[in-house]
């Protein structure tokens, strides 16, 4: 099986289930307790906590774990607008977050806050000058995204942070795509939340961590015994933070060398694909994107036949982010491209990994020239735009 | 998600074509919702002697293509017209729930093409 759905999910490196095993039956311990058994578990963690910090350039103490991207998310965001609504009500995101981010605004929204959504525009990229606009003294938060989960484009969060610097207000950005994939580091960036996931770099499920620069306060949205300093209370899941642990440490000493293999590969693909297949297009910026992503668009066929197809050809893909397809509108962040709904079912999704060899690319490219060529037999507005 | 019998259809489908000189063509859904789908039948003696398709959408619209179009060939007109949306459902051993509603479109499609065949013959009977 070629496996190209990364951004939805990453296999467990061997090294990192290696790590994670003595934490299930022998060093069971809860981190909190004093005997020497809780002891290795906190040494475990505190292992791991220095770990993702260096992965991301920020101080062990400013890394707090979580249950992953959602729930970090959620805790930055309910958190900074519960701890500042006496000083303002207003929230400035964009509008191609992860439905972590928009799903919390829209929650918000409903409950005496006022949120803008900045547009990405064609390129799928916010414009720090759109900001600037939308800044009012009520604003409180800024929530911009590294990189798109869909369309892979990098958002300028260095210049939005400064800024968010400039007018004082707190900045926080979900990187669960692009930690481990590209360079992140949270002073560079001028970010004072960062969200980022285990699964997503070859780490388990059901893990994560959020970064909260020193000095910055949220109010808790979950209440209990006092773990991960009362933001994220509840007792520690050990095995899973030394997983993400050794996740952060391998995808560090591999960052470099899996950008640039991955880059030429995703170019390569992209190159094949539009050369190779008339009426096919790339979503998203040709150069601003995650090296591991690529979204095509085809026109007069539909997405989720098309993964069905490439499915049966041994090729895992997807047609958007896995969360919207048991939705059936298209996805909106292809819509806030501009695209039109019959365009915008036509999209792919590839999200490369390290796994992926340059081998495959031509049977990759074959097998989706099959696959749309069948579609758009098939298919009755093709014959309009032959004619 | 899908049934075996819907990844079959979906695979191979049957009837895939235009039929030029049909006695019927029925058209139902909208690309905006990403499914629109084509049905041509060619009757002869009030029976469908020939039943094409046409689908722009997902997995479950092409299967029910496919699926109404088998269910329906040799049919009589009155025969054709009885299959329900539902039929077609059962005869594919089942739909995702969110597709019954959006993707099921298929008998809609051929009860359609019927009426447009009933529609021309009356203007050729007066």
């Amino acid at each position: 099986m070629i496996y190209m759905d990364h951004s939805a999910t990453s296999p467990v490196d061997p090294e990192v289930f290696k790590a994670m095993k003595p934490y299930f039956v022998d060093s069971f311990g809860n981190a909190s307790t004093l005997y020497s058994l809780g002891r290795e578990a906190k040494k475990a963690m505190e292992d791991s906590r220095k770990k993702v910090a260096s992965l991301i350039g920020a101080d062990p103490t400013e890394v707090i774990f979580t249950s992953g991207g959602t729930e970090s998310d959620n805790i930055a965001i309910k958190g900074t607008a519960y701890r500042l609504r006496e000083k303002g009500n207003h929230i400035i995101t964009s509008d191609i977050e992860h439905p972590a981010v928009e799903e919390t605004c829209k929650y918000l929204e409903k409950n005496g806050f006022q949120v803008t959504y900045l547009p990405a525009g064609e390129e799928g990229i916010v414009k720090v000058e759109d900001l600037g606009n939308a800044i009012t003294d009520k604003t409180i938060l800024i929530t911009i995204m590294h990189a798109n989960n869909e369309i892979g484009t990098i958002q300028p969060i260095k210049e939005i942070g400064e800024v968010a610097r400039e007018h004082k207000i707190y900045f926080h950005t979900d990187a669960v795509q692009s930690v481990g994939k590209i360079p992140v580091d949270v002073k560079d960036l001028n970010v004072d939340m960062l969200s980022l996931s285990s699964h997503k770099l070859y780490g388990p499920k059901g893990i994560g961590a959020l970064y909260i620069k020193k000095g910055v306060r949220l109010e808790p949205i979950i209440h209990g015994g006092g773990h991960e300093k009362g933001i994220r209370p509840g007792t520690e899941n050990v095995a899973g933070i030394v997983g993400l642990g050794k996740a952060c440490e391998i995808a560090e000493q591999n960052l470099e060398e899996n950008l640039k293999r991955l880059t030429a590969i995703r170019d390569e693909i992209i190159e094949k694909v539009l050369s190779g297949i008339e009426q096919s297009y790339l979503n998203g910026h040709p150069t601003k994107r995650l090296p591991n992503n690529i979204n095509f668009r085809f026109t007069s066929i539909e997405g989720e036949s098309l993964v069905l197809h490439l499915d049966a050809k041994g090729i895992a893909s997807s047609t958007g982010s896995a969360c919207s397809s048991k939705k059936l509108e298209p996805s909106h962040v292809l819509m806030a491209l501009g695209l039109k709904e019959v365009d915008a079912h036509g999209s792919l999704r590839l999200t490369l990994g390290k796994e992926n060899k340059e081998e495959e690319i031509d049977y990759l490219v074959e097998s989706i020239k099959d696959a749309v060529d069948t579609l758009r037999k098939l298919s009755p507005l093709w014959c309009q735009v032959d004619e | 998600m899908y049934s075996e019998k819907v990844m079959e259809h979906f695979s191979n489908p049957r009837n895939v074509g235009e039929i030029e000189d049909a006695d019927g063509v029925g058209t139902v859904g909208n690309p905006v919702c990403g499914d629109l789908m084509t049905i041509y039948i060619k009757v002869k003696d009030n029976r469908i002697e020939d039943i094409k398709f046409k689908t722009f959408g997902c997995g479950a619209a092409i299967a029910t293509s496919s699926m109404v179009t088998e269910m329906a060939m040799s049919k009589t007109i009155e025969e054709a017209l009885e299959i329900t949306r539902n039929d077609v459902a059962n005869e594919l051993e089942g739909l995702p729930p969110v597709k019954m509603h959006c993707s099921n479109l298929a008998a809609d499609a051929l009860h359609a093409a019927i009426e447009d065949y009933k529609k021309k013959l009356t203007e050729k009977e007066t």
